[in-house]
């Protein structure tokens, strides 16, 4: 802890990006208390108040009280980032890592495939697949849409590093003292990777609620949940910005802006850690 | 540049659209039994909504043209080749229009408004980057970019609602979206080309300013790496005037990095701007796709999404095209 503590002094972006988690970990836990989440429905109250001592974030055109929203659309957007990016991170390492290791045949067709998927503009693509289940999205299964397509850089970036640790010494060694391959995987190359494959992770987690975020800011997200990037998509919808109802479209972009920037922060951090030559730089 | 170079990248912009193509076409196809553009057409049918009869013709064209009784192979094939040759049917939403027509009409606003603001906010992104690289730049600056860093990490479209409220609904010193004045025909003349440019100010700054600092923070690192080398040394010895340093020995080669960046985010690029025209009601391709999602318009989605990608393809392929010219090392690998 002592280590963490000084070794964080040292990489306040860090620091910094695991705060702004902390700090969204408690609202989560301790929102649901205070704040009942029924209460993000539509209906839940009279349309178009303003900000007040009894709705604290007021209400929206269909009678939502936005504090509630507020709470529940953090959750459903994490959510929805840490599905897809799990899943992406677990494809890219399995992978990555057999590509890496393995070299021929294999490494030239993931290569190539990752490589030619990257090119093609994943929200393009996602476009078409949400529009035509839109009346059936729910945060679940968005999760899963985007994970189709949230692989191709972990798998990239993970193949390049084990290319570079598979030639390494203490490898060869464990190679010649007849180590087998998936316990060399396991034990030699995945442990050396942590750092690098949690940075992966935080990209994967936060290139999936851009995606996410992205849809939503289209429509195609869950129509009856009210995920953040749907509340500023209806926000759009019924004028909010021309009514003067800033309160209906400023908390969640706030909170968008809140989870990246903490994202941003935790990844750039993780980079210095997982890469300490960026260090003589800084 | 060699030739086996162009043949390559040339094949390779055909694989990543054919991979597109195929992906939008067979993933759509594991959601379970159902096939919503039909769906959708005999539900405008039923409520009589346009013109009865012009449903019932794109309903026997839909069938007909991609083969719907067909095995799923031969449905494939006629995708493809309607795609490649253009056709994308009919608009479900305003009928007698055709779906390239409507991307014909959009797609100037589109390149205009993404051309001047993605080159400008390279430019300046990567002049701020190496200045602040460059050890005799004052410290101020430093904290001036960060809350562009900051900003960058945000998407786009977020920072094109901010500018709306502030610069349009608030102050009022801006229009409050849309392309050129209402009821204004398109003309050359003086007038016209002005209002065009004062309606797009807002949502070009608002891709600027979100994607400055994306472009400044690699480009710091960049050229902080490249005044350590050799030659930047040399040149300081010899006495040359910094500015000759900066320009021509330091930012040339610290750029190189920056322009394979740029070819590989043009995706993200071209998506986040797609929402700020979707934001602002700007009459291009987002705006298209917007309210197109809205009116379940799957063949106006589907032409308009495969024109991205062909885009996002084209400008990656004329950037790899351009690279070599750039970089020497790359041209004479082969040779």
């Amino acid at each position: 802890m002592r280590t963490f503590l000084s070794y964080c002094r040292r990489n306040p972006q860090l620091a910094v990006g695991l705060i702004m988690f902390l700090a969204l970990l408690l609202f989560w836990l301790i929102g649901p208390l205070v704040i009942d989440t029924d209460d993000a429905r539509p209906m839940s109250a009279l349309p178009d108040l303003s900000p007040s001592t009894e709705y604290p974030l007021g209400t929206d055109s269909t009678g939502r009280q936005l504090l509630p929203v507020l709470l529940q659309g953090t959750l459903y957007t994490l959510q929805i980032g840490l599905i897809a990016g799990s899943v992406g991170l677990l494809v890219g390492i399995i992978l990555g890592f057999s590509a890496g290791y393995f070299g021929g045949i294999l490494d030239t067709i993931v290569r190539t495939g990752a490589d030619v998927i990257l090119t093609i503009p994943t929200l393009a693509v996602l476009v078409v697949i949400a529009s035509l289940i839109k009346d059936r999205l729910d945060p679940q299964n968005m999760a899963a849409v985007i994970a189709l397509l949230a692989w191709m850089w972990p798998t990239r970036t993970i193949r390049a590093q084990v290319l570079t640790l598979r030639e390494r010494p203490y490898v060869e060694i464990a190679r010649l003292s007849g180590m087998g391959d998936v316990k060399i995987i396991l034990k030699e190359l995945l442990p050396n990777l942590l750092p690098y494959l949690a940075a992966s992770f935080v990209g994967a987690v936060s290139a999936a609620i851009l995606a996410a975020i992205g849809l939503e800011a289209l429509g195609l997200g869950p129509q009856t949940d009210p995920t953040l990037g749907m509340t500023i998509f209806w926000s759009i919808y019924y004028g909010a910005i021309l009514r003067g109802m800033w309160w209906w479209w400023a908390p969640p972009m706030a909170a968008i802006s809140y989870v990246f920037i903490g994202l941003f922060m935790i990844s750039w951090g993780l980079d210095e850690l997982a890469n300490p030559r960026l260090r003589r730089a800084a | 540049m060699s030739l086996g170079y162009v043949i390559q990248r040339l094949l390779i912009f055909l694989l990543v659209i054919w991979v597109a193509m195929t992906l939008i076409f067979f993933l759509p196809k594991l959601v379970p039994g159902r096939d919503p553009v039909m769906e959708r057409m005999t539900m405008l049918m039923a409520s009589g909504g346009i013109q009865a009869e012009g449903i019932t013709r794109m309903v026997e064209a839909y069938r007909s043209e991609f083969g719907l009784d067909q095995p799923l192979f031969v449905q494939y094939l006629r995708y493809l080749s309607n795609m490649i040759r253009f056709d994308f049917n009919y608009s479900l939403a305003q009928y007698p229009t055709k779906v390239l027509d409507l991307i014909a009409l959009a797609l100037p606003w589109t390149i205009g408004l993404l051309s001047v603001s993605v080159i400008l906010a390279f430019i300046l992104g990567s002049l701020a980057g190496g200045l602040l690289g460059w050890p005799k730049t004052p410290r101020v600056y430093g904290y001036l970019l960060g809350p562009f860093l900051l900003m960058s990490s945000v998407p786009f479209f977020l920072i094109g609602l901010l500018l709306i409220y502030v610069f349009a609904f608030k102050l009022k010193i801006f229009p409050i979206g849309g392309g050129s004045q209402f009821g204004q025909l398109p003309s050359l003349s003086p007038s016209y080309i002005l209002d065009i440019v004062y309606h797009s100010i807002l949502p070009a700054s608002a891709i600027v300013i979100a994607s400055l600092g994306g472009w400044a923070l690699p480009m710091r690192g960049m050229m902080i790496t490249t005044l350590g080398e050799d030659y930047v040394i040399l040149a300081q010895a010899r006495g040359l005037p910094p500015r000759r340093i900066f320009f021509q020995y330091a930012m040339r080669n610290a750029l190189l990095p920056q322009i394979t960046s740029l070819a590989l985010s043009m995706g993200t690029i071209v998506s986040g701007s797609l929402l700020v025209e979707a934001i602002f009601r700007y009459p291009g391709i987002g705006s298209l796709l917007f309210t197109a999602i809205s009116a379940f318009d799957y063949f106006t989605i589907y032409g308009v999404v495969f024109f991205i990608i062909l885009a996002i393809a084209l400008a990656t392929l004329i950037i790899d095209l351009i690279y070599p010219l750039l970089d020497p090392r790359i041209r004479y690998q082969k040779q």
